[in-house]
This record gives C-alpha cells, structure tokens and sequence, in this order.
C-alpha cells in the first residue's frame, strides 16, 4: 500500500459521511431554495417547478419574516454583547491573584453551559411565572409591580436574552480566562513601574492583549445567537404577537409545519448570507480598530 | 485600595454571580420533590415542606421517561462511538498521512464549518427519506457519524506526534492501520476522551434536528420528549422540574467527573487558530 492511499483511507469514510449527509444538502439547500417545493412536491417530484428568485421575493414581501429578522437582530445585538461583557467580567474576577475558591466558581459558573437548552428554558417559565415566579418575587421586595415576563410583547425577548446571557457566558468566559493568562507578566511589571493605575492597565495591556480572543468570541457567538430556536418554540411558541418568532423559528414552521421547504431553504440561505456578512463585518471593524 | 477591602468585593461579587449560575437549578432540584401544586403558591416555596418522589414516579411510570432516557442515552453513546472512530482516524491523517490533495481538502473543510447546518436540514430530509432513515433512530445517528469540527480538533492535537515515531514503527515494517491503532490512539488519549464529551454533550442537548426527524414518541430523546410535555403539562411546575432534573443531571454529572478534559477540549478547538 502506497503512503498516499493510506491517507485516503484513512480520511474517507469521515469524508463520505460530511459528503453525503452534509456538504451535498448544503448545496441542495441552495438549490431547493430556488424551488415551489412544497407539500405536493413531497408526493410526487412531478409537482416541482424552478422558480428562480421568487421565494426569495416573496420572503422580503412577508412582514412575518421580517419581524422574524428584526427579533433576532434584536436578540443578537443586544445578547452578543452582554453575554461577551458577563463573559470578560467573570474572566477578570476570575483572574485577580485577590480571588478565593478559584476552581470552585469556575466550575459553578461553568455548569449551565453543558445544561440541556429545552430543561432551562422549563426552567424559565417557572422562574419568570408572573404569579409564582421567584423573578417577581424578588422584585416585589423592591417596589416593583410584577411584570409579564413571557406574556407581555415587550418583556418575552428580554427574558429570553436574560436566559442565553445566563446558559452561554460561562463558555467564553473560560476562553477569555486562558487568554488573560497567557498575557505576560513583565507587561502589568512595566505598567506599574511607570505608575499606570488599575484603569490605564486595563485599556493598555489587557484589551489590546485580549483582542483577537474577543474578536475570535464575538464571531462565534454571534454565529450561535442568529441560530436561536429552542428558547422561543418551548418558551413562548413564537408569541406574544409574534414578538418571539426568530428566523429559524419561521423556517422550521414554514418547513416542518407546513412543508414549504422552498421557502424554509431560502429563509435558511438569508440567515446563513446575514451570518456571513455580520462575521465579515465583525472581522472589518476589529482591523480599523486595532 | 486596601487590598483587603478589594479582596471583599472581587470575592464578594463572585459568589453573587455563582449564586445566580446555580439558584435556577437547585431550585430545579428542590421543587421537583415537591408535591403537585406546592410550587404554585406566593410567596414561592424554596424547599419542599415534605419531600416526596411521586413526580419522578409519575414520570416513569405514566409518562415514558425511562424509554426518552435510554433513547438519548443510547442515540449519544452511538453518535460518539462513531464520531469518535471516524474524526479520529481523518484528523490523524490531516496531521500526518502525507496524500495528494491533502491541504486543499482540509481547507475546503475549515471552510465548510461555516455553513449553518439548518441550511443543509430540508434536502437532509429528503435524502433520509428514501433511505427510510426518517422516523428511526439511524436518521439521528448516521448524519452524526461524523464532523468537521472534530476532524480539526482530533489533528490540532496529532500535530504534535514526532514524524520520527512513525518512521521507526514504519522500519519494523508495520502497516498503517497497525501503527495507528497501536500507537496512534493510546497517544492521542487526551483528545480522545475531550472529543468524546463534547460529542456526548453535544448529542444530548441537541434539539431541533431530532425534533424534526424523531415523530414517533417512542423514539424521542429528553429534550424532545421534555419540549412535547412542556406544550401538554405546562402547568404542573413540580412534574415539569423532575423532568427537567432527570435531563440536566446526567450530563451535569459527566460534565463534574470529567471537566478538566472538557475545558481542555473546549480551549484546543477555539483558542489556537
């Protein structure tokens, strides 16, 4: 056997299988969005005509889709950057030589991420319950009115950013951690011995030390935050008033309820241009800036 | 800043965050051994008055659990016994099986990754059908078998073996599937066993992919089996917690016994680029 076809044997089958049940609908996706498949399709192959851009079309001519792309922009915009700042902030008390019990809150903090999604979102409902929910509980020891947490079109997005800060910041906050260590200690020596304050450290040595971490974070969250599904269809089916509904929420409907798998393809294609384009920017700004 | 005043706040302000990261779940915990309808009181009770397994019977007795439990157990077990044997043998190969066409094609896989997998979900569907992999646990597992992050993360680590290793093994003549098998994997145990929880966990907690494709309840795993009586049971806060305890707590309890391979896995496949 000859050194090169050993290689290959030894990456085919991992290769046929990515092939056959990923790569290949990947580009069919592509393809089926260009399609009317729909339920008769499903039926009979005969009932599939080529429409070109239609779906498309007729996607950014349906005002639930585009409330579908507003929620999510919504829930990334504001979800990314928070979930980053706990992250960085955890990371940082996690760091400081002053903390106690390092490994015991790194594992405590840790644990929700390994969580299973559709449990906390359960979870959640309880918790945020406008009644019996411990959220309303406490608030009513600061004066506060209970609020409708997940029925109420203004708070049901907010409680489910509060629930992804609450399940994902752990996961980059162990990233950050590792990349504060590698940072080397002459550099804080140096600072100090020019009288640089906690503050100038900060803004002098660790961000930019941090920067290519924190980019590396936000492109791969935000990645994760456009593909927000499970929060919505256990928590709040999409509503109150649609104003859960995510992109994917309205893909899986369209195509699993429905079985407008042109559509659903061509609203699967839109967020994966959006996720595309966001990373790309993302990646821009970080070079102008650093 | 006093040093000792500074320690008070920065530990302070970590156990409040600790606080928040565990109070959902032992609250979890505590209020599934509560009795139907002791939660739905104000003030909400912290601990139950009189502890009592009956939401765990209930759910494996009436509800199925046990059938939902073994199902994500045995669909995680085989997703990872697959994964692991094919990304390991393909990363292992990218890192140092010399073959045409090698770095291209790894490239062409790092590139991949950025597709989101929903876009390939509908065709997938299609495929499985005439396979008549739908509604089966094999539409689950055989899409799982295996991934490119774990091809990447598998040769991340394989970098590091010595070519002269596998020159010596390769003068006493032994074959290639010989050499890896003998040397290869005890070499690579470290990433082995971090690319099997990530796997596990991975498996476990997915949601949308085996929703769509298991219909039959039988077949479901927990966080389907959980999501459906969520929609049916939403009100019995005391069932719906058990239920949530008995989804959460085994991977929580691999994730304990096993997170320093976890965390390293975690780190290998994101920090080095």
């Amino acid at each position: 056997m000859t050194r090169s076809a050993a290689g290959w044997g030894f990456v085919a089958p991992a290769l046929l299988v990515i092939a056959v049940f990923f790569v290949i609908p990947a580009a069919a996706g592509l393809g089926l969005s260009l399609t009317d498949f729909d339920i008769y399709a499903l039926a009979s192959l005969r009932n599939l005509r080529f429409v070109g851009l239609h779906n498309y079309l007729q996607l950014l001519t349906t005002p639930l889709f585009w409330r579908a792309l507003g929620n999510t922009l919504y829930f990334v915009g504001a979800g990314v950057p928070l979930s980053i700042g706990v992250s960085l902030g955890a990371a940082l008390l996690l760091h400081s030589r002053l903390t106690r019990w390092r490994s015991f809150f790194r594992t405590a903090l840790f644990a929700p991420v390994v969580t299973t999604i559709v449990a906390v979102a359960v979870i959640w409902r309880y918790l945020f319950h406008t009644r019996y929910g411990m959220v309303n509980y406490a608030l009513a020891h600061l004066g506060i009115a209970p609020v409708n947490w997940l029925g109420d079109p203004h708070w049901a997005m907010p409680t489910i950013i509060l629930l992804a800060i609450w399940k994902n910041f752990g996961y980059n906050m162990v990233i950050v951690l590792a990349s504060l260590q590698a940072i080397p200690e002459e550099l804080y020596e140096a600072a100090r011995t020019d009288g640089a304050s906690w503050l100038r450290q900060m803004r002098h040595v660790t961000l930019p030390m941090l920067g290519p971490t924190l980019l590396l974070v936000s492109v791969l969250s935000t990645a994760g935050y456009f593909q927000l599904f499970a929060e919505p269809y256990v928590l709040t089916q999409g509503g109150p008033l649609h104003s859960t509904v995510s992109v994917l929420y309205f893909m899986y409907e369209e195509g699993f309820k429905w079985w407008n798998f042109g559509t659903a393809s061509a609203a699967a294609v839109l967020l994966f241009g959006l996720i595309f384009a966001v990373s790309g920017l993302l990646i821009r700004f970080s070079r102008r800036w650093a | 800043m006093h040093p000792r005043f500074a320690s008070a706040i920065i530990n302070g302000l970590l156990i409040g965050l600790t606080a928040v990261s565990l109070f959902p779940l032992l609250w979890m915990l505590s209020v599934s051994f509560m009795p139907a309808g002791a939660a739905g009181t104000f003030p909400p009770p912290l601990l139950p008055a009189a502890p009592t397994l009956a939401n765990y019977r209930e759910l494996f007795l009436r509800a199925g659990m046990l059938r939902f439990l073994l199902n994500s157990l045995g669909l995680a077990a085989a997703v990872t016994g697959c994964s692991l044997a094919l990304n390991t043998m393909a990363g292992y190969a990218f890192a140092k099986l010399r073959f045409a066409g090698r770095e291209r094609l790894f490239r062409i896989l790092l590139g991949a990754l950025v597709i989101p997998g929903q876009v390939a979900m509908m065709p997938l569907f299609l495929l499985l059908k005439p396979l008549h992999l739908l509604n089966s646990y094999g539409g689950v597992i055989v899409p799982g078998m295996a991934g490119i992050f774990g091809i990447y993360l598998v040769r991340e680590y394989a970098r590091s073996i010595p070519d002269e290793l596998l020159e010596a093994a390769r003068v006493d003549s032994a074959g290639e599937f010989r050499i890896f098998a003998s040397i290869i994997v005890p070499l690579l145990r470290p990433v082995l066993v971090s690319l099997a929880i990530l796997s596990f966990l991975g498996c476990w907690n997915d949601f949308m992919w085996p929703l769509i494709v298991l219909t039959d309840a039988r077949l479901q795993t927990l966080p389907v089996a959980l999501a459906a009586l969520a929609r049916e049971h939403g009100q019995d806060s005391e069932l719906m917690m058990a239920g949530s305890v008995v989804t959460i707590l085994p991977v929580l309890a691999l994730f304990l016994a096993l997170q320093k391979q976890y965390i390293q896995g975690l780190l290998l496949g994101s920090v080095k680029e």
